[in-house]
């Protein structure tokens, strides 16, 4: 029988320590090699960004990527976003009793992996394990802590009208990867998440960019990028204007969205960024993007004096509506 | 995408734009088009189409929107249904927020320990009656004949692979009766019926002649992307143009005039006509309604279980009834975005994203001169 978690894993001694030794430090090393002590010791920067997430999707596996990868890149991109440069994650586990130590270590090393792709360190954690039916198989959270160069200051309310609205690849895969992964919606599709870190991809912004061109990002994850552009238009007292035809959805996606009565601007994104700069800089950012890798970077609309708080999006035809906050989960429609 | 980027096409939108305000201007009078199906109703909001055709058509919603139509006493059932020990209760996505009295859903009923699931097909609910042998799985079954087919179909094959554990609790309902009681309601002036599309893939474009025949009013059989909309308003105007008035079929790539016989034939098989229904909105319709063939009425929820049958009136602010009937726009109700938003949901028209509150709230405010900022 294969080796599974059990609560002797959470309880604090032998199991646990091997569990820590053998799974974690494996995967992540030691943050004060040859000591574990109860926190780890850190040289920062003297402006810090600080945030933390808790990373509960089922199925913990799904079509290109894992809670694993996930939970590093959530917490890398919420400080990314900030401006900050992400340097340091903690990981905190809980564990579902009975689950196999195999898929455990497999959802570490996507960790280590992803911890490696954005540059970060896992330099502290914790594991606790719950009995059957407490858990579902595996939560995480991860807390990251970054600095923020000088010169960079962030906030919707730094958007002016006339800037642009920039996105950096095709919007919904997420969302969908993991709702065809739970297996019953009795549809198949080619569609992979595209959880991903996009630290890099900030950092070359602010590499083509005079700082304080850049006026405002965010990672549209639950909720989707009509979430965050809500979000934009409330907090800038302006209106934004999308341009239905700039959002690339990649076909199979829209495919699904379409059979299943959902929005993609309502679906999770765990690898993207949306930016708003000066619109004269805005070319400049979109090749920043192409150059660092982003999958299809363009400008996907406009901050626009009014009306306040309004998202609107035009469509290819002229037609326009209204953008809202998503209410609820999106639930499909019958017919 | 193939069948669908077609009918989302610019260039053609804008051609039929263009033609539509010529016909119209041509015409010199205001015409009301109803569309009958929510589906249609969430396009027209979605691709801001109002605002694109000239201010002389007008769309007035109808009430081809399967969840809306369900009374709350219906909706009271089901959530009986669910509390009962060892049940099951299965339904499609949209059901869920539906509100019954006291303002409790089914989302609520699950969160407070109830076992409901949301499934895409009645033949997942069989599928978890199969799963799940010791436990009564009822599918809580809504829809037009777009949906009852399935139903149907997984009702023959519950009683083929003798699943005992698996019972219908049927709301379906017919198209024509709430049709024949909207045209029977005096003050409604309406010019035509932009016709539902999937209801007349199963019905056929032929079931809807009585409404050129005993009406006076021309019905084009449409289809549900933008373009589907568009051309089928250049198709009524061009009836008047011309001086006719007729069954026209815009969604010639799917609906035939005879419709699915099989589909018609599987309906007569398993359901049986319901003496009367109740309608939110419309009160009760005679022959209106849907139930269990007496040959399946062992997979009839209604008689496995006592339900109460629960009888109960309307919010008192709900003005559902007249927004379904086309009376009332969804922002002429007094509780809209006020009382009545997607997040609190007083009636079934704002739950859906068919219903035409919901889609009007969530797509469509923005009125022409707000629309008009953002050209």
């Amino acid at each position: 029988m294969s080796e599974v978690i059990t609560l002797a894993h959470g309880a604090g001694g032998k199991a646990t320590a091997k569990l820590i030794d053998e799974v974690f430090i494996t995967a992540f090393g030691a943050a004060n090699p040859g000591e574990l002590a109860d926190a780890a010791v850190l040289a920062t920067g003297a402006r810090s960004a600080f945030t933390t997430d808790s990373y509960v999707v089922s199925p913990i596996r799904f079509p290109g990527g894992s809670i694993g990868d996930l939970a590093v890149n959530g917490t890398v991109n919420d400080l990314a976003v900030s401006g900050a440069i992400a340097q340091y994650l903690s990981a905190g586990f809980v564990i579902e009793e009975g689950l196999e130590m195999e898929e455990l270590g497999a959802i570490v090393a996507d960790m280590a992996a992803a911890a490696a792709a954005a540059g970060v360190r896992i330099v502290t954690g914790d594991t606790k394990v719950v009995p059957k039916g407490a858990a579902d198989q595996l939560f995480i959270n991860t807390a990251g802590l970054g600095t923020v160069p000088e010169g960079r200051e962030l906030g919707a309310t730094r958007a002016q009208p006339g800037d642009a609205v920039i996105l950096s690849g095709p919007i919904a895969a997420h969302g969908m990867a993991v709702m065809l992964a739970r297996g019953n919606l009795a549809l198949e599709a080619d569609i992979r998440t595209d959880s991903a870190p996009i630290n890099h991809l900030v950092e070359a912004l602010y590499q083509a960019l005079d700082p304080g061109d850049v006026r405002w990002m965010r990672d549209p994850t639950r909720g989707g990028l009509a979430t965050v552009a809500n979000e934009l238009a409330k907090g800038s007292g302006h209106a934004v204007l999308l341009e239905d035809e700039a959002i690339p959805v990649e076909t199979a996606v829209r495919g699904a969205c379409d059979m299943l009565g959902i929005d993609p601007l309502y679906v999770a994104n765990e690898g993207r960024l949306v930016a708003v700069v000066a619109d004269d800089a805005a070319q400049a950012a979109v090749s920043a993007l192409q150059a660092a890798g982003a999958p299809q970077p363009g400008v996907i609309g406009q901050i626009r004096p009014g009306p306040e708080g309004v998202v609107a999006i035009r469509n290819a035809f002229g037609g326009t509506r209204l953008v809202d906050m998503l209410v609820g989960d999106p639930l499909p429609r019958i017919c | 995408m193939r069948f669908v980027d077609e009918y989302r096409d610019p260039q053609a939108a804008k051609e039929l734009i263009v033609a539509i305000k010529r016909l119209s201007d041509r015409l010199g009078r205001k015409l009301r088009f109803m569309e009958v199906c929510g589906g249609h109703t969430h396009t027209i909001y979605r691709h801001g189409l109002e605002q694109l055709l000239p201010e002389a058509v007008e769309f007035v919603h109808g009430p081809g929107c399967p969840v809306c139509v369900i009374p709350m006493g219906r909706v009271d059932d089901a959530l009986w249904l669910a509390a009962q020990p060892g049940v099951i209760l299965t339904t499609f996505g949209d059901m869920m927020r539906v509100p019954g009295g006291h303002k409790a859903s089914l989302l609520q009923a699950q969160a407070a320990g109830a076992d409901v699931r949301f499934v895409y097909s009645p033949l997942d609910a069989l599928k978890i009656a199969r799963d799940n042998p010791d436990r009564q799985v009822v599918f809580f079954a809504v829809g037009f004949e777009t949906t009852s087919p399935s139903t149907a179909v997984t009702v023959v094959q519950a009683d083929r692979l003798g699943v005992e554990n698996f019972s219908v609790f049927s709301n379906h309902v017919l198209i024509r009766p709430p049709l024949e009681a909207i045209l029977g309601t005096g003050g409604l002036q309406l010019d035509g019926f932009i016709g539902p599309g999937h209801v007349a893939t199963v019905v056929g474009s032929d079931h809807f002649r009585f409404i050129p025949a005993e009406h006076g009013l021309p019905i084009v059989i449409t289809g549900f992307e933008p373009l589907d909309i568009l051309q089928a308003v250049d198709m009524l105007l061009s009836q008047y143009r011309d001086g006719r008035c007729e069954v026209e079929n815009q969604y010639a790539r799917v609906v035939l005039p005879g419709g699915n016989p099989e589909a018609l034939r599987l309906l007569g098989e398993v359901f049986t006509l319901r003496e009367t229904f109740e309608w939110r909105g419309l009160g009760y319709i005679p022959l209106s309604g849907y139930g269990l063939a007496p040959r399946y009425q062992r997979f009839d929820a209604e008689r496995r279980f006592q339900v109460p049958g629960r009888r109960q009136a309307d919010h008192p602010a709900c003005q559902c009834g007249l927004v379904l009937t086309g009376q009332l726009k969804p922002w002429e109700c007094r509780v809209f975005g006020k009382g009545c938003t997607p997040e609190d949901p007083i009636g079934t028209c704002m739950v859906s994203p068919e219903g035409a509150c919901a889609a009007y709230f969530n797509y469509g405010r923005l009125h022409r001169e707000a629309a008009a900022a953002f050209a």
